[in-house]
């Protein structure tokens, strides 16, 4: 028995192909963390040991240093609140409206209601860069169609404020939302159609058939669309740094981060701080504002795994 | 009716935060407009703004080439490499769970700011070349396959994708989501006759995988040229050109033309596609 095993061809095949895929997924594995391990091992190095040759991953001494400038300099408490507050927020809206509009369009299908889709994925496909300047004048002198200036007066201007991101939240038209009603859309397309009918039977509304019987088995689906929006939100540069640039959240934190650096950190010299040092610090700063993300995930990430197997975003 | 209802929300903020300003960009980029106390008076000056983005501007076209060959060559890069590791991330072997979450963590980091920051990053520039140059020692494999007589063109392909294989492997986090998606719904009876049959794995893969998450290819071919474009040097010209200059006429212009190139490749995708993809029902 085991030496017709040992003689067989196909034992050693599927022997052969476990080491390649092992060195395979070990190497890329590998390059996906490299960066990480390289910023931490930065990140607790003291600033001698910058220059020493002996140290490459394992600092000589030390030093939580970097951390307290990087802390000082990013705001980073205040900024982790915004930040947390903002992405949360918009999060919660982006679900719930994107889910209402995704059902809409995958079972109570109305007049035109094809032609609307396809508006949805023009939202997908139009950079938006294209809109960004109308948006943004939009912002500045807000007025919806002369609402408010008949409340007010005049035109509020919602540049630097939540409001951009709330508004467009609740109308399912945030950050890549298009990609999100299309995934509630395909999920609910899958759900078989008697589940509903049962419910219209048993005497429940649309929107009670909606809220007690969809809604709890879209569930996967809402996980990956909550844990996309709020990580995309966290790390979007895109719109924060155009309609937010006073706030402190963690993106224009981070993209002001190498003027604020050499603004603040003087190195205790009368002149120019070391860039190096710089440098360093720099990249504190970047793995401290991934580090909530990267807590989360370890938390979520078996489920959000599973989730999206389970979502269904195949057509 | 109930459906208007559902999709209203969406409507709504569809026409406020894009149709009309879909619109009056386009209209702002055939005008000059000029700030002043009063808001902003807009002048129309027909295809003035396309002129010079085309014709005067000197770093529009280099832009606009660059970030399309980019995109060109990544795509088909990162489309097959998510299949492949999909695939592989399928197969049942220890520590598949650790292996699934680490290739999924560059849907989280992933992010303008940080690759733009790192790129500046001196650390990381010293780091990289303290290892010698090219890392992966693609110098002797290149040699290696043009002694074989693999025509150069593809061998200066391939090295450059083993060069660049953080950014393809930090581009390709939801591709592979997607592809294990739709490898999980193919029914595991075709891959039993399949093996009843003899069919050998690699057999299995182009008889049954391929032709099962070929729609997927499209999905992800889209994805990934959409992506691609979302944010890179031909975006960040369009803002300066907005924000930094305030020539909003020439940047919507600009924003256009960009438009106009994506949807033009998007196209062109879409038909060699349509005719190759296979389709179940």
């Amino acid at each position: 028995m085991t030496t017709s095993r040992l003689l067989s061809l196909e034992h050693w095949k599927s022997w052969l192909w476990s080491v390649i895929r092992f060195v395979l997924i070990t190497g890329l594995s590998f390059v996906i963390l490299f960066p990480i391990f390289q910023k931490i091992s930065t990140s607790i190095k003291a600033k001698g040991d910058l220059y020493s040759a002996v140290v490459v991953w394992i600092p000589q001494n030390f030093s939580l240093d970097n951390f307290k400038q990087a802390i000082q300099v990013m705001d980073y408490w205040a900024t982790l609140f915004n930040t947390f507050a903002l992405s949360s927020v918009t999060t919660i809206l982006t679900t719930a409206s994107c889910a209402l509009a995704g059902y809409g369009f995958a079972r109570l299908k109305f007049k035109g209601s094809n032609w609307l889709f396809a508006g949805v994925i023009l939202t997908i496909l139009v950079p938006p860069t294209t809109i960004l300047i109308p948006v943004y004048l939009n912002l500045k002198s807000f007025d919806l169609m002369g609402l408010m200036t008949l409340l007010s007066g005049k035109p509020v201007n919602l540049l630097n404020t939540y409001w951009p991101f709330i508004l467009t939240a609740i109308t399912a038209n945030s950050l890549k939302a298009g990609l999100y009603i299309f995934i509630f859309r395909q999920f609910f397309r899958g759900i078989p159609k008697e589940v509903e009918e049962a419910a219209y039977v048993d005497g429940a509304g649309i929107g009670r058939t909606f809220s007690r019987i969809m809604l709890p088995n879209a569930i996967p689906s809402m996980v990956t669309v909550m844990l996309f929006s709020f990580v995309w939100q966290w790390n979007d540069s895109f719109y924060t740094t155009t309609y937010l640039t006073s706030s402190k959240v963690m993106s224009t934190q981070l993209s002001s981060l190498p003027y604020n650096l050499a603004q603040q950190v003087t190195d205790g010299a009368a002149s120019q701080a070391d860039p190096f040092y710089l440098s360093m610090i720099q990249d504190t700063g970047i793995l401290l504002a991934i580090l909530p993300l990267i807590i989360i995930y370890l938390f979520v990430q078996r489920y959000f795994v599973e989730s999206v197997e389970r979502t269904g975003i195949v057509g | 009716m109930w459906g208007v209802i559902y999709v209203l929300p969406w409507l709504i903020g569809f026409i406020l935060f894009f149709f009309v300003p879909l619109l009056a960009s386009l209209r702002y980029s055939m005008s000059t407009i000029q700030a002043n106390a009063e808001g902003i008076a807009i002048q129309f000056t027909g295809l003035a703004n396309y002129i010079q983005a085309l014709t005067v501007n000197t770093s529009f076209n280099r832009a606009l080439i660059e970030s399309i060959t980019d995109v060109l060559v990544n795509v088909p890069l990162i489309v097959i490499f998510s299949l492949f590791l999909a695939v592989i991330l399928n197969q049942k072997f220890r520590g598949r769970a650790v292996a699934r979450s680490i290739f999924f963590l560059p849907v989280i980091l992933a992010s303008g700011v940080i690759m733009s920051l790192e790129s500046t990053s001196l650390i990381e520039a010293v780091n990289q070349s303290s290892t010698g140059g090219s890392a992966f020692g693609t110098l002797e494999l290149e040699s290696l396959m043009l002694n074989a007589g693999v025509s150069e063109w593809v061998v200066t392909y391939l090295s450059g994708a083993v060069d660049r294989i953080y950014q393809i492997v930090s581009q390709s986090g939801v591709q592979i989501l997607i592809f294990l998606a739709g490898i999980q719904t193919i029914s595991p009876q075709l891959y039993e006759a399949s093996k009843m049959e003899g069919a050998t794995g690699y057999e299995a893969f182009w008889k049954i995988t391929f032709p099962m998450v070929s729609p997927l290819i499209f999905v992800n071919a889209i994805y990934t040229i959409i992506d691609s474009f979302a944010n890179n040097a031909m975006t960040k010209l369009i803002r300066d050109t907005g924000f930094v200059k305030f020539d909003f006429g020439l940047s919507s212009a600009m924003a256009w033309v960009y438009f106009a190139a994506i949807a033009v490749i998007l196209v062109i995708v879409s038909v060699i596609f349509s005719k190759r993809v296979f389709y179940q029902d």
